[in-house]
């Protein structure tokens, strides 16, 4: 089944895009690690860092394609998902600073000696072992999004509705991880990470294995997503996008549909934001923010949904342009974040890899009937000679 | 030497004055006595004070008043009692008698009049006394309240032989109740502390609570069970004033939120157009009110009072024409489209945000209230600020108008008539693409009158739409789509709900709760509060 399973996901062009990942994911820490730092082929340790991040968002722009490209459902509580995994992976990484922190106490994080908490609330235990943290990076978002999914399909909440109601959901959050109360933080987050399985976090070494751990976790999810939208499961998702009523009536439960795809994509959201908070080195409630939601609607819309490729393309591109645009002149960043909003759904609503599939396709038809007509001609021309 | 000429000068006019008073002898003994105010222990002034107080006239209140507040200072060189006020270096002396201004002197060559705690108890006990027979009505009102608020046993008396004197009805009452309240603090038979205690508990307020409060410290056995039930009775009234209190600022943040969706029930309820932008035409309507200030203020300063009322149109135009070119610019190419709608405006929202912070600059501005919306008054238990006040009935007349548009006018029914059936409509000659334009326009045009009400007590910066997007949409679903009497209700339950939740659960925890319940509501009733029933829900 399995077997199956991959040899239906890996079409030609995942193949080649999860071979790009995983020779980025061996050659970037290599030529980070082994080549001096005036070689020109050098890549030094920031940009290492800067593309890990792209590469988490990428994720992140793949898990919500999977929901909205896929199945219809536009989600703006991805943010949400993304920043639990996010606090799952910060709990670890705060427990093990342990003792070195700057009030010293081995069991309880600074902040809550600061609160002048005296035990370690209950959902904390638990946290200072990687694979339990590791695990509830995917369980918690994906436990989220089972409940939440469950009754809002069940109820048929769907189309801008669903949109509404999981931006408040993201927003409920952040103003719930805003309170000191809550045991997370509160306004500042986590931070002031020392080490991630015994490795120091702001070393080369470490910050080269995760832009790896990111890039194969990429992979990974991509030929999964891949497995999902070309199995038999996949097309009745694509039935649900296209008409929703006429799955159902054909007898298919849409709303069990809908939360599958809904609960995968949320527990790729929260792999992302594990991978996230060890390379930006903090977590905050801002994560949470609504507009950081709507932001990965953008990513995933100008490199093209409905397509697996195109999500990584528009997040790598966006963040990329992100980065420059703040640099270069960050007054006008909203301006060209805002332009790309309006341009893209005017212009590209397939995005660019949409576009770019649709004008192949369109030429490859364009030969295809160009060759028929020719071959016509010939053979009406044909029976004249013989005459 | 300048000084002694003053001083002989000082003298001269003292004399004239003296001899000007009609009753020449009283004068001078009241003189004598406020000025053996200066230099006397606490205990004589005290005496004095009581001295004072006997005399029953009117015209040894300012000093009195001064005393207390520790305006009264004696002149070193001759023992001369004045009131005086601040001036520069100097004091500005002023007749303690008279009122009149004398002249000033020196910091240096005055010694303040000490006043302390014992003391000004018996300047208030005084004074009490002295203003109940005012013939002044208002002043006698004022006097019976404070002996209310702060009773003593010694103004028991004077309360008493005010009361017999009184005619008028309301300081009547006044007095009626000083007399309770005194009685409780002096040491009169139970029977009558009885009687005390009931009028007590029936005025009721927070004085009176920590008045029965301190009377049931000493109270004897008998008095006990009739101050606990008064104090019973205060409290179950003031819980119920603290109750209307919550609903009152849950009526006020219910306006809030009327304002700031009403808009949004017409792009999003009756159009079904997503538009993120909204909030962003909230804040340019409060912007467009902060240019019409800033003008105000540079040019026609006489007008301050009128620029919310010219502020209004001009909002209504500025946000109506972005959102007519909004939406021949964009959102006319993606009808059908929802889910594309939301991303496209709020591409729209990061730009006007941008463009706003651009010119602007991102810090708060400053937006003034007009006189006639600030200050507040008192209803019973409640504290009414005059600026919530006229924002409730401000989004109520709003309201209306809209109610008016949609239901009463040849624009509203064609509104209405694209909405149910497009194609319909264009059948029958409505030129479809302008009324969706100048629908548009008319929902961003109020969003922009509501900017301007929300400048009035909110923080004018770039970021203020952002801040009631989520809300709007949410009393937008929760009342329910495409009904204005579901906006009405669904705000107005929304922001009572989450006042009353407040007090319980604290702030954010309550816009949490609220947020969560919301979500679940929608669970149960998809289509909100009031959902349109037929067709036009399958569309």
């Amino acid at each position: 089944m399995i077997t199956s399973f991959l040899a239906k996901a890996l079409g030609r062009n995942i193949v080649v895009t999860v071979a790009i990942l995983l020779t980025l994911a061996a050659l970037v820490p290599a030529l980070n690690l082994l080549t001096a730092p005036d070689h020109p082929l050098h890549v030094p340790t920031y940009i290492v860092s800067l593309f890990g991040k792209y590469l988490t968002y990428a994720l992140l722009a793949l898990a919500l394609d999977l929901v909205w490209g896929f199945c219809g459902i536009l989600s703006l509580g991805h943010a949400a998902f993304f920043a639990l995994g996010g606090y799952a992976m910060g709990m670890y990484l705060m427990r093990q600073i342990g003792a070195r922190g700057s009030y010293g106490n081995p069991l309880l994080p600074d902040f809550m000696v600061f609160l002048n908490w005296k035990e370690l609330p209950w959902f904390w235990h638990g946290f200072d072992m990687f694979w339990f943290a590791a695990l509830m990076a995917v369980l918690a978002p994906g436990l989220l999004a089972f409940v939440f999914g469950w009754f809002a399909f069940r109820s048929r909440v769907n189309g801008v509705y669903l949109s509404i109601i999981t931006q408040a959901m993201t927003f409920a959050l952040l103003l719930a991880f805003f309170r000191n109360d809550m045991g997370f933080g509160g306004n500042n987050g986590l931070t002031d990470f020392k080490d991630i399985l015994g490795f120091n976090i702001q070393s080369q070494g470490t910050r080269s294995a995760l832009f790896a751990a990111s890039a194969v976790a990429l992979a990974l999810s991509l030929v999964i997503t891949s497995g999902i939208v070309r199995s038999k499961y996949g097309k009745i998702l694509v039935g649900v996008r296209d008409a929703e009523s006429r799955t159902r009536f054909l007898g298919y439960r849409v709303e069990h549909v809908k939360l599958f795809a809904f609960v995968v994509s949320a527990m790729m959201a929260g792999v992302a934001g594990a991978l996230y908070v060890p390379q930006v080195g903090i977590i905050n409630p801002g994560e949470f923010d609504p507009a950081n939601s709507i932001e990965v609607v953008i990513w995933t819309a100008v490199g093209g949904r409905g397509t697996l490729i195109g999500p990584i393309v528009g997040a790598i591109l966006v963040n990329g342009g992100k980065s420059v645009f703040t640099a270069a002149f960050p007054e006008f960043w909203l301006f060209a974040l805002g332009g790309l909003f309006i341009l893209v759904t005017l212009f590209l609503p397939k995005g660019i890899v949409g576009t770019v599939r649709q004008f192949v396709e369109r030429r490859r038809e364009y030969h295809k009937a160009k060759a028929a007509e020719e071959a016509r001609a010939f053979a009406a021309a044909e029976p004249q000679a013989a005459e | 030497m300048q000084a002694r000429l003053i001083h002989r000068f000082l003298q001269c006019l003292l004399i004239a004055f003296c001899l000007m008073a009609t009753d020449l002898r009283a004068a001078d003994d009241l003189r004598a006595m406020v000025d053996a105010l200066g230099g006397g222990s606490f205990q004589q002034n005290q005496k004095q004070v009581e001295a004072l107080a006997k005399t029953g006239d009117p015209k040894i209140v300012p000093a009195l008043e001064a005393l207390a507040e520790g305006d009264l200072y004696q002149r070193k060189a001759d023992g001369t009692v004045f009131i005086v006020k601040p001036a520069g270096a100097n004091f500005k002396l002023i007749d303690a008698l008279t009122g009149d201004e004398v002249g000033e002197e020196a910091k240096a060559a005055l010694e303040k009049v000490k006043v302390n705690n014992g003391l000004r108890r018996v300047i208030r006990g005084a004074l009490g006394g002295l203003t109940l027979m005012s013939p002044d009505t208002s002043v006698r009102l004022q006097a019976a309240g404070t002996i209310l608020r702060t009773p003593t046993a010694d103004a028991l008396d004077g309360v008493e032989t005010a009361l017999a004197a009184e005619t008028d009805g309301a300081v009547k009452a006044m007095l009626e109740k000083a007399r309770a309240a005194a009685i409780l603090v002096s040491d009169r038979p139970v029977a009558e502390k009885k009687a005390a205690v009931a009028t007590v508990a029936q005025t009721g307020g927070r004085d009176s609570l920590s008045l029965l409060s301190a009377a049931l410290a000493s109270a004897d056995e008998s008095l006990r069970p009739d101050i606990e039930i008064g104090i019973q009775q205060i409290e179950d009234q003031l819980a119920l004033w603290a109750a209307g209190q919550n609903i009152w600022y849950g009526l006020s943040l219910g306006s809030v939120l009327l304002l700031a969706a009403i808009g949004l029930a017409i792009t999003f309820g009756v159009m079904g157009i997503i538009n993120m932008a909204h909030g962003e035409m909230v804040m340019l309507g409060a912007y467009t009110t902060f240019v019409v200030q800033q003008v105000i203020r540079t040019s026609f300063p006489g007008l301050f009072d009128w620029s919310l009322a010219i502020a209004l149109p001009l909002a209504f135009l500025v946000t109506g024409a972005v959102g007519l070119v909004m939406e021949r610019g964009i959102i006319r190419f993606l009808y059908g489209r929802p889910l594309e709608t939301l991303l496209a405006t709020w591409g729209v929202s990061l730009i006007l945000q941008q463009a706003v912070r651009s010119i602007f600059g991102p810090t708060n501005q400053e937006v003034g209230n007009p006189s006639w919306m600030s200050g507040a008054f008192e209803l019973g238990g409640l504290t009414v600020t005059w600026n919530r006040m006229w924002i409730i009935l401000f989004s109520l007349a709003v309201f209306a108008f809209l109610l008016f548009l949609l239901k009463k006018t040849p624009m509203g029914l064609q509104m209405r008539a694209v909405t149910q059936n497009r194609r319909m409509a264009s059948s029958m000659g409505i030129r479809t693409p302008w009324v969706d334009a100048l629908t548009f326009a008319l929902g961003s045009g109020i969003a922009g009158i509501a900017g301007v009400a929300l400048s009035q007590i909110d923080n004018v910066s770039p970021n203020l739409g952002q801040g009631y997007i989520i809300d709007s949409f949410m009393v937008v679903v929760f009342g329910g789509v495409g009904n204005l009497w579901g906006t009405l209700v669904g705000a107005f339950s929304l922001g009572i709900l989450n006042k009353v939740l407040e007090p319980y659960a604290g702030a954010v925890l309550g816009k949490i709760l609220v947020l969560v319940l919301i979500i679940l509501f929608i669970q149960k009733r998809p289509r909100g509060l009031f959902a349109l029933k037929g067709r036009a829900v399958e569309a």
